[in-house]
């Protein structure tokens, strides 16, 4: 399982994947917004959607895992 | 007046309650649950809890702030800058309240925050704008064919925007159509308005702006210039006054020109009209900032003057106490924003401050909204601290907010203080050529 986690504490503003989609290395998956800017969230290794942890709007902070790829 | 509700948060609401209390005034705080430790809450006379810490619930909430004042007996409201300053609602709502809002009329600040009226009246006026379009562009190849007619580059801004959100320079048609369609979409999301309009991109551009004055006797007056290009993300990072770039002869055509656009919407309060000034020192109006700017004190350490006074007392129904000939700038005034943001990449960097010591020093200002021990949470704005250094010349100011920077202690989070000092050491700053491309070149020579 490769999870993808908050770089940095924000709000969810975008959720780019569904689950079940395939995604690659480097590609943005979750938009945060923190301090008033628009910061994208990328996958480190190649996967698919296994779960969404988060919905738009929600809090995160630094660390906490947003999507489980596998 | 005799008990103002400061409505906003961190440094502004700092400086605002220093100057109501040199005054006699009382003065209200409203403040979020992530803010309930910041110096400001303390400071106010009172201070009222309005909501959990997103703006929409706190910051935002109309009605919380409202309550705030009847419960407090606070008989006016200081919107300070950002937030509601430039809502034309906000400030309806005060009136019908029966609070004196301090800042302009709700029909001036709603001419003035639509970007396409605000051109049209200006236009209108005599005031030089940019070359663009009169009305939005609907659909992607309408965007192209007024393109075409104005010349590339172009510039793509949403009517509604600010803060740099919603704009885009586009080169070529392909750019164009690429970006029309996102930058819709975003400025839907943000500002629930997605009327696109298309201008000229000045080339060599300066950002320059004029701060202005007018009480509601009908007298306007302008307090000089602001130099403001070194910006990153559309947002400023460093202010000096006077611009290094302005002959005199330029510099009054500029300054003329903002008391015209003043006059031509009837503005009172202190407010301010952005320029952009191109390398043959063509200008052309921006927009009109309808409230009281973050690089204020920078004018006010160049004049001697207190724009927050001057606010209050225009508020009052009192005249400007100076004439046009008064003003003088008796000395050279940098300001740079201590932002929490990794000083390479630009990143946001939350945390807890684990140590803060600003600089005290001969010429320094600062104007600051945090301690040791304050958490700098992810909901705001990333500005902590302005230092603001004053000299006899503006070699004299380089060397003070130099001395500023090296000087200052701040630990615990990121910030771009090591940014900062490399500016003020760059060979073409110093020179006073700069342009609004400054940041942008140098990443982009460093990566």
């Amino acid at each position: 399982m490769k999870n993808v986690a908050a770089t940095m504490a924000g709000t969810v503003i975008n959720i780019l994947v569904q689950k079940g989609d395939q995604v690659k290395a480097g590609q943005d998956v979750i938009v945060l917004e923190s301090m008033k800017m628009e910061v994208p969230v990328q996958a480190e290794a190649d996967g698919v959607v296994a779960e969404i942890k988060v919905n738009s709007g929600d809090f995160v902070n630094d660390g906490d895992v947003i999507v489980v790829l596998e | 007046m005799r008990k103002v509700l400061i409505a906003n948060r961190g440094e502004i609401a700092r400086r605002i309650i220093r100057t109501c209390r040199e005054q006699g005034l009382g003065t209200v705080a409203v403040f979020s649950d992530a803010d309930k430790d910041l110096p400001f809450v303390r400071e106010a006379d009172e201070a009222v809890h309005i909501g959990p810490p997103p703006v929409p619930h706190s910051y935002l909430n109309v009605d919380a702030i409202i309550a705030a004042a009847k419960q407090t007996g606070a008989d006016a409201v200081h919107p300070g800058y950002g937030l509601l300053s430039e809502n034309a609602a906000f400030a309806r709502r005060c009136q019908e309240e029966g609070l004196l809002f301090i800042g302009p009329s709700p029909e001036v600040i709603a001419q003035m925050g639509d970007k396409l009226t605000a051109r049209n009246v200006m236009h209108n006026a005599g005031v030089p704008i940019v070359p663009g379009c009169k009305e939005p562009a609907q659909s992607p190849d309408e965007a192209a064919q007024l393109a075409s007619e104005i010349g590339y580059p172009v510039m793509l801004k949403a009517s509604a925007g600010g803060g740099g959100i919603g704009m885009q320079i586009c080169r070529d048609e392909a750019e164009l159509r690429q970006a029309y369609q996102s930058a819709k979409g975003r400025a839907k999301a943000y500002f629930g308005n997605d009327a696109m309009y298309i201008e000229r991109y000045v080339d060599e551009p300066r950002h320059i702006e004029v701060q202005i004055a007018g009480d509601i006797h009908g007298n306007v007056l302008h307090i000089l210039e602001r130099e403001c290009s070194i910006q990153r993300r559309h947002q400023k990072v460093l202010e000096e006054s006077p611009s290094p770039f302005l002959d005199d002869d330029t510099r009054e055509k500029l300054c003329s020109a903002a008391v015209q656009a003043a006059r031509a919407v009837g503005y009172t309060g202190v407010g301010t009209v952005e320029f952009i000034v191109d390398g043959n020192k063509q200008f052309y109006f921006l927009e009109m900032n309808t409230r009281l700017q973050v690089e204020h004190p920078v004018t006010e350490e160049m004049t001697g003057l207190d724009l927050v006074a001057m606010q209050l007392a225009i508020a009052r129904g009192e005249k400007l106490s100076f004439a046009q000939e008064d003003i003088k700038a008796i000395r050279h005034a940098i300001e740079l924003r201590v932002y929490a943001e990794d000083p390479v990449t630009f990143m946001p960097s939350p945390g807890t401050i684990t140590l803060y010591q600003p600089p005290q020093l001969e010429g320094v200002r600062i104007d600051d909204g945090v301690e040791t021990g304050t958490q700098v949470t992810p909901f705001y704005d990333p500005m902590i601290a302005k230092v603001i250094a004053s000299g006899a010349d503006r070699s004299e100011a380089i060397k003070r907010a130099k001395a500023a920077m090296q000087q200052f202690v701040l630990t615990g989070i990121k910030t771009n203080i090591p940014f900062l000092l490399e500016v003020l050491e760059d060979e073409q700053f110093v020179r006073g050529t700069y342009t609004t491309r400054f940041i942008q070149e140098r990443k982009q020579k460093s990566v």
